[in-house]
């Protein structure tokens, strides 16, 4: 405890204080300087974009990867967790090298918005699919044939039956994919080129207020980070408990 | 397995859901993989064994290796501690522990080196009164270790606390009765049944320790052949158009994450979630 402490909740807890070290209204006025406000509007964007594609793709990922086995469906159920393993730099690296401004494929998204989106998809593709999978394996087909016995549709049983059970990992998945999109750092800083008020994300502001002795700056927009991943652990927590009660 | 699933919608449905699934994974993911593969090893095998054994890398390797090496030990010691505290006891405060140790997943590293440079950097009280002792901890090889442990934290607590909870605590007991000692009761009965945990957490500990980048780049002060890692030598080269080198080493971390990623699979116990 004391361990944890040290490293973790003392230091943290001086981000916060640090923060509000100049009162409130110095924090608000930090945190809402121009810049600081663009990173943070654009975090929040483009993770809620991330998130919402997480959501989708993620889901039919799982599916094909537990329904539909295919030859070398196990390859892919390796590779999806690449980008957890990847150091982030590298991944930033990856993305840059194809989409970059010397891409053999002719596509360009790097220092611009739609490539902070990339690399946040790239970094946070497993969540999603990793909470689904499970508990789609685990699914028990009865239902589904029962529904079908009686009639229902692909699609029906899809939506009747699938995806109710399923909406708990899924969300819980997006959740996370989301908190680590907002935080996400070293991939984001090669591919986003770091054009303040276009492709700054709130990591990588932060590292910038840091770098040039800001530090209250920093703190402030610190703080509104772990708000985010506080909010985000704790509506995990909410869902956690909602599954227990009713599953 | 195959044959123990309905056909869940029509064939068309079914192929069309592969087609766009493999289609966002390649060009997502394998796309870019092969092409830095490909950018690596442009002029031959030559210039990537060049670029890895200059000084400097040779240099950032070494720094990499004392730092996530010292990290990987301290969170293995404190992650099994941890585990075996969060099931097997009961006391004020464990819930609370128990969310603590997952915070770090959720902090941006950014913040991580932040946090711990408003403490333990120099001008600092706790950092200063260090300082004055001769302990210096931001901008040298304390600190990264610190940053480093800090967001490996979680998980060897997370890959050894399920199996504990599933073995029981029986066999300890009986040990117990027997009157062995609680040294030689962890040594003798609970270590050897959650070696396979142990080991997967360790290795993913291992990998996530070797590729941090921005909680190391805020406390080292990124001097190069001095606190310069292996993942801050990828960007200064990058940076400095230096795409060969770049490229190499980030060649070398992606092989040190894949073979983690395929011992860590061959480890993970059977039937646990991840």
């Amino acid at each position: 405890m004391i361990y944890l402490s040290l490293i973790v909740l003392i230091p943290l807890g001086a981000v916060v204080w640090k923060s509000q070290s100049g009162g409130f209204s110095e924090f608000w006025h930090a945190l809402t300087s121009a810049q600081a406000w663009a990173a943070l509007k654009l975090t929040i964007y483009s993770s809620l974009i991330v998130a919402g594609i997480n959501l989708v793709m993620g889901t039919l990922i799982a599916w094909v990867l537990v329904r539909d086995r295919f030859r070398g469906a196990g390859i892919i159920d390796v590779l999806i967790d690449l980008p957890l393993a990847l150091p982030t730099i590298v991944a930033g690296l990856v993305l840059l090298a194809l989409y970059g401004p010397n891409s053999p494929v002719h596509v360009n998204v790097a220092y611009a918005k739609i490539g902070v989106v990339a690399a946040l998809l790239f970094v946070t593709l497993p969540f999603v699919v990793r909470t689904v999978q499970p508990v789609l394996a685990e699914f028990d087909t009865d239902m589904e044939e029962a529904a079908a016995s009686l009639g229902a549709g692909g699609f029906t049983r899809a939506r009747r039956i699938l995806l109710p059970n399923l909406l708990p990992a899924m969300l819980a998945g997006t959740a996370l994919s989301f908190a680590r999109a907002v935080s996400e750092f070293g991939s984001t800083v090669l591919i986003s080129g770091n054009l303040p008020f276009k492709t700054e994300v709130a990591a990588v502001n932060i590292f910038n207020q840091i770098q040039s002795g800001n530090t209250l700056g920093a703190a402030a927009l610190s703080t509104a980070l772990l708000v985010i991943a506080l909010l985000v652990m704790l509506l995990l927590e909410i869902v956690r408990r909602w599954v227990a009660r009713h599953g | 397995m195959a044959d123990s699933t309905p056909q869940s919608g029509s064939r068309v449905t079914r192929y069309s859901i592969r087609f766009v699934v493999l289609a966002y994974l390649l060009v997502l993911l394998v796309l870019p993989l092969i092409l830095v593969l490909r950018r690596t090893f442009e002029h031959g095998i030559n210039p990537v064994f060049t670029a890895l054994t200059s000084s400097e890398a040779a240099h950032a390797f070494q720094v990499t290796a004392i730092v996530a090496g010292v990290a990987v030990i301290a969170n293995t010691i404190f992650g099994v501690g941890a585990a075996l505290l969060l099931v097997r006891h009961r006391f004020p405060g464990r819930r609370l522990l128990d969310a603590v140790i997952d915070l770090p997943v959720a902090v941006s590293p950014v913040v991580v080196g932040l946090a711990l440079t408003l403490i333990y950097g120099s001008r600092e009280p706790v950092g200063g009164w260090l300082t004055r002792h001769g302990i210096q901890i931001i901008f040298s090889l304390p600190g990264m270790v610190v940053a480093t442990i800090f967001v490996g934290l979680p998980l060897v607590v997370r890959a050894v606390a399920p199996v504990l909870e599933e073995i029981g605590d029986e066999q300890e007991q009986a040990a117990y009765t027997l009157g062995s000692s609680p040294w030689q009761t962890f040594t003798r009965i609970t270590l050897p049944s959650i070696r396979g945990a142990l080991a997967y957490g360790v290795v993913l500990a291992l990998a996530r320790s070797l590729g941090e980048y921005g909680a190391v780049a805020v406390v080292s002060g990124r001097v190069v052949g001095q606190t310069q890692t292996i993942t801050l030598f990828v960007e200064e080269r990058f940076d400095n158009f230096d795409q060969a080198s770049a490229y190499s080493a980030a060649f070398a971390l992606a092989v040190l994450a894949v073979i983690s990623l395929l011992v860590a699979r061959r480890l993970r116990p059977a039937g646990t979630a991840r």
